[in-house]
């Protein structure tokens, strides 16, 4: 309930927040919804010196359409991604994960870039910045850099973000018509994280699946691209059986994180069952 | 005006809006929290990671060295400070009591156990020097498992209690039940867990506690359900404080299911701490706090075996339980797997025989004692899980198989087979009730047809019965209740005929500010704004026994109730004097006293209210004022009973449950507030739901809590249940003159029970008979998965 001291910044810019991580360095954390963090203090797991709070720089959130992609500020909370009629219309699989994070207070604070720079091994968008290819914006001393969401989730909770830099922004390249996509969560009844969660991307054409991403959550250390369900798909028909046999191999070659009550073949199974959800609501979507 | 007469609205019955809302919705409640005293200081507890140690030495140096810090004390402090051990307060034959040291003073027998305590000026401070306490623990063998503690070998919680044997304790005929079960067409043996729970009130236990020098009174605020038997048992026995210098406020309490009964460690500290330092001192516990040491509910295993004739009439039942009591004795915690549960083992049945045996283990984790139902939940889930499975060896319907075994309607009073008496009863109509409202008929064609499509529906039936308000106190001081069992109601009528009423009975989410309300504006046909309800300060009220086993309708009501028939009597012997009339001619009607057929000739309520206390016209005898006390001590407990059906779809892929419908009929006697009675089976339910379907505090083997956080243990929230659809049977208690009955734990009984029955029915294509609580999705998933490798389904 009563975190270790530590002294309060509000940072002006983003490259406010760069400076003051620049002097704090380790010491320092910084703050945007705080919905991860702030119990992490209060239970005092986590004891930062400094928080810098980033929450309400200028043009850090906020959605647009820009050149083929959507992008979205790292400040921009999960209600509003799961509200946004352009997230809805576009990339309709980021809305509804958004929409099922914890609960409304969560998602009034929580933010879409605190959310992949936290990489909890069972947070839902990590999986769906992996289906979605997206390009993930940072800040840092040395300039700003993009990463690709392939390079971004490093291990657990560990990204390829440098402690001196800033997420400032995610672009979610607009896939092209025949493509649709969908995210299917199984909740830990108490906790509401996903003890599996599946993002499905997928482009049909002519009835074949000619590009996939498929991406897990809560069953590893990080979130997992499923390439093995990718490839069965590849140049397959996008039917119930094509799409429930790749869904088979939704844990091939994945190494499961422990969770505690839950058996490992559970987990597996559940891993199965949500991959076939997910690909048939997002075949669905894509008009195949 | 309301005083006049005409015809007034009856408010007994009313479904009213609660009148304590508007301040809990607003944020103007005051809860412990909320008081601030001049100087307060603040207290944390240094508590054990360990379940079982030995505590070789405590370093305080750094902790005290923390800028802002007043002091820090341990277990051996208090102890010299001459603070005794918490006493248990209801004592069984031979029962091997512990030594319940607020701070432990050289053991720790559970994880958050208690070791020190430091106090600070910022509970910041207070934080940062509880993290610098040095406690050199040697760490000793623990068994959190109830079972195994009872294995020769296990490690020892308590060395006056060999093999962790806290009491055996029997109740029926042992012999008959065995001749029964003998002689029975079939028996059905079952082995069941009734799972470790954890209450989880919203509000966090708290306390404050302040001390006079100038009038040498200390007073204590603290969440408590009965803040007059947190003085007697505080002040007399653990800190010998004289009661009457010693007041107990429970302000605001946010909800208590039974775990703020009980006199815990903190209280009795943060009440030493005050007088010791000159300041007053507080603390609120962490969520975490309360996981590790609010005390837990239930943790039963038990080995069943009902008999049957070859109609399908119960012969004959045997019971052998094993109870978990935790580290330390609780207040209640021997009553509850004993006298509240063995003697509810009749159920609505007509049993011909019981025998039940308990064995109170003592195990390295939080102690256990009443939560929400205490005792009669268990009861319930036995007799209903086990008949559910007795329909199905007896391939019998199980609505029918219930019907021939309910106690005929025509048979009340009812002596159990386990000392009980019921008051009342009507069981039958509550299950056709509940079977038309759930279109039984038509729900096991569409339970077939959607098998056939691979969805599978399951309907739970469970009828129950309650036992609240437990009485007489004669009878319970005999069976080892170290308190009585009656209740204490004053009502203080002011010169303008305003009412103030002192009830000992304590809200903490019952909304007893507007049902006791409802009487009184009743009875003395005065609108229900011009009454006042206080209740939770021992300075303010005679002493009562507080609010918990459904108890406040039934037994504070009716205390209020009493002087209200002794202040009419009163308002007319001076009503008559004033009218020159008989007493016996004097009617009191719609808040007006008049002679019998001359109703012009009468008096207001407020004109002989004020005449009471202005004295200049008094008959003979009588003492000016208008206040009455009374303390209802009640002949027998009431019985409150009902039907609940649950439907629900268990998802085969995932393992998990939706719960469809809920229907619900109760009969809890007469209603004073229908609002309430639903919302309290309302909040009943899903936490009986709960344990049926999520919630599950569970220790590994070295006593660790793994469910120790909102993030691991299951609480249900709004989105997982369904719509409940209620009614209601009413069936008056003839025990009390309102003949209420009690609902504040009738949904939590019948539901768990209704729900696993109903999940255990969806699985039944699986030939899975039973699962223990509870039906997780992960054991429900294994569990087909094993049948379907067994080729079942």
């Amino acid at each position: 309930m009563y975190p270790a001291p530590f002294e309060y910044h509000r940072a002006a810019s983003a490259q406010d927040a760069v400076a003051l991580l620049g002097k704090y360095g380790d010491e320092a954390k910084l703050l945007a919804g705080g919905q991860s963090l702030l119990p992490l203090m209060k239970l005092r797991f986590a004891q930062p010196r400094h928080l810098i709070d980033v929450r309400r720089i200028q043009g850090l959130s906020g959605i647009r359409e820009e050149k083929g992609m959507l992008v979205v500020g790292a400040a921009t909370p999960y209600a509003t991604l799961a509200a946004s009629a352009l997230v809805q219309a576009k990339l309709p699989m980021l809305s509804e994960a958004a929409a099922q994070i914890g609960d409304p207070q969560v998602r009034n604070m929580g933010t879409l870039g605190g959310s992949l720079a936290h990489a909890d091994p069972a947070g839902d968008l990590p999986a769906v910045a992996l289906a979605l290819a997206a390009e993930i914006a940072a800040l840092g001393p040395r300039g700003a850099r993009t990463v690709h969401a392939d390079d971004f989730f490093v291990e657990l909770m560990t990204t390829a973000l440098a402690p001196d830099e800033l997420l400032t922004e995610v672009r979610f390249p607009l896939p092209p018509a025949g493509s649709g996509g969908a995210y299917e969560k199984y909740p830990n009844p108490a906790s509401r994280y996903a003890l599996v969660g599946v993002a499905a991307q997928l482009t049909v054409a002519g009835g074949k699946v000619t590009a996939a991403r498929v991406a897990t959550t809560g069953l590893a250390t990080k979130p997992l691209r499923a390439l093995a369900v990718e490839a069965a798909l590849q140049g397959k028909a996008a039917d119930a059986a094509s799409l429930a046999a790749a869904a088979e191999k939704a844990t091939d070659g994945l190494k499961l994180r422990a969770a505690a009550q839950m058996p490992d073949a559970y987990r597996r199974s559940l891993a199965v069952t949500f991959t076939a959800r997910a690909l048939t609501r997002a075949a669905k979507r894509a008009g195949g | 005006m309301a005083t006049q007469p005409g015809n007034v609205e009856r408010l007994f019955g009313k479904a009213m809006k609660r009148r304590e809302d508007p301040r809990f919705i607003t944020g103007r409640a005051t809860f412990t929290d909320d008081i601030k005293l001049p100087g307060m200081t603040y207290a944390v507890f240094v508590r054990s990671p360990l379940a079982s140690a030995r505590i070789r030495g405590i370093d305080v140096a750094k902790a005290r060295a923390v800028p802002g810090v007043r002091a820090v004390f341990t277990g051996k402090d208090m102890a010299d400070g001459g603070v005794k051990g918490i006493p248990a307060g209801w004592l069984l034959p031979d029962i091997k009591l512990t030594d319940h040291r607020p701070l432990a003073v050289d053991r720790v027998r559970h994880v958050g156990d208690a070791v020190a305590v430091v106090v600070a000026e910022t509970p910041y401070a207070a934080r940062d020097a509880a993290d610098l306490v040095e406690v050199d623990y040697e760490e000793l063998p623990a068994v959190a498992d109830a079972v195994k503690a009872l294995a020769p070998g296990a490690p020892q919680v308590h060395e006056n209690a060999p093999g962790n044997r806290c009491f055996h304790w029997e109740i029926g005929d042992k012999a008959k039940a065995e001749a029964a079960l003998k002689g029975a067409a079939k028996v059905v043996k079952v082995s069941l867990v009734n799972q470790r729970l954890i209450a989880n009130a919203i509000e966090p236990r708290a306390c404050a506690a302040s001390y006079s020098p100038a009038t040498d009174e200390l007073t204590l605020w603290v969440t408590s359900q009965n803040p007059h038997v947190h003085r007697l048992i505080m002040g007399a026995f653990v800190l010998g404080i004289p009661e009457h210098k010693f007041r107990v406020i429970a302000p605001d309490v946010g909800g208590g299911f039974g775990s703020k009964i009980f006199i815990y460690p903190e209280e009795v500290a943060v009440s030493w701490l005050t007088r010791k330092l000159g300041a007053p001192v507080k603390w609120t516990a962490e969520r975490r706090e309360s996981f590790l040491t609010d005390s837990h509910g239930r943790d039963h295993h038990s080995q069943v075996e009902m008999g049957f004739d070859a109609h399908g009439k119960v012969a004959g039942l045997r019971v052998k339980t094993v109870a978990n009591l935790g580290a330390y004795l609780t207040l209640f915690a021997p009553a509850v797997p004993t006298y509240l549960y063995g003697t509810l083992l009749n159920g609505v049945y007509d049993f011909p025989s019981i025998f039940c045996e308990v064995d109170g283990v003592f195990t390295h984790t939080t102690p256990v004692d009443a939560y929400r139902g205490a005792g009669r939940p268990e009861a319930c889930y036995l007799l209903e899980r086990t008949m559910d499975i007795a329909a199905r060896t007896l391939q019998l319907d199980p609505a029918e198989l219930r019907r021939r075994n309910y106690i005929g309607k025509d048979r009340f009073p009812f002596q159990t087979q386990v000392a009980l008496v019921y008051d009342s009863g009507n069981y039958a109509p509550t299950l056709e009730r509940a079977l038309k409202m759930v279109g039984y008929e038509h729900f096991r064609t569409s339970q077939a047809e959607a098998r056939a499509k691979g969805r599978y529906l399951g309907l739970g039936i469970s009828t129950y019965i309650e036992a609240c308000g437990i009485a007489p106190s004669q009878v319970v001081g005999s069976l080892g209740a170290q308190a009585g069992l009656y209740e204490s109601g004053t009502v203080r009528v002011h010169p303008t005929g305003k009412v103030t009423v002192l009830t000992g009975s304590h809200s903490h989410g019952q909304g007893h500010e507007t049902t006791f309300a409802q009487l009184v504006a009743d009875e003395l046909s005065i609108p229900i704004d011009d009454v006042e309800i206080v209740h939770g300060d021992t300075g303010r009220i005679p002493f009562g026994m507080g609010t918990y086993g459904s108890r406040s309708g039934a037994v504070g009501g009716t205390a209020i109730h009493m002087s209200l028939e002794k202040l009419k009597a009163k308002g007319r012997r001076l009503a008559a004097h004033l009218l020159e009339a008989a007493p016996e001619d004097v009617e009191f009607k719609n808040g007006r006293f008049s002679v019998k057929g001359a109703p012009d000739r009468g008096k207001a309520w407020a004109e002989v209210t004020l005449a009471a206390y202005l004295a200049h016209s008094m008959p003979a005898g009588m003492e000016p004022g208008l206040e009455e006390t009374s303390f209802y001590d009640p002949s027998n407990f009431t019985f409150p009973f009902g039907t609940h059906i649950a439907v629900v779809e268990v998802d085969i892929a995932t393992g998990r449950t939706e719960l469809l419908r809920y229907v619900a009929v109760d009969d809890v006697g007469n209603v004073i507030n229908p609002t309430i009675v639903d919302g309290q089976l309302h909040g009943g339910i899903a936490q009986g739901a709960a344990q049926a379907l999520w919630e599950w505090a569970t220790y590994d083997d070295n006593g660790q809590l793994l469910t120790g956080s909102l993030m691991d243990y299951g609480l249900p929230r709004a989105d997982q249940l369904p719509k409940f659809e209620t009614d209601r049977t009413v069936t008056p208690s003839p025990v009390n003159p309102l003949g209420v009955k009690g609902a504040g734990e009738a949904g939590t009984i019948a539901s768990t029970p209704a729900v696993a029955n109903a999940v255990l029915d969806a699985l039944s294509p699986f030939g899975i008979t039973h699962l223990d609580i509870p039906l997780t999705p992960a054991k429900v998933w294994q569990a087909v998965q094993d049948a379907r490798g067994k080729g079942k389904g």
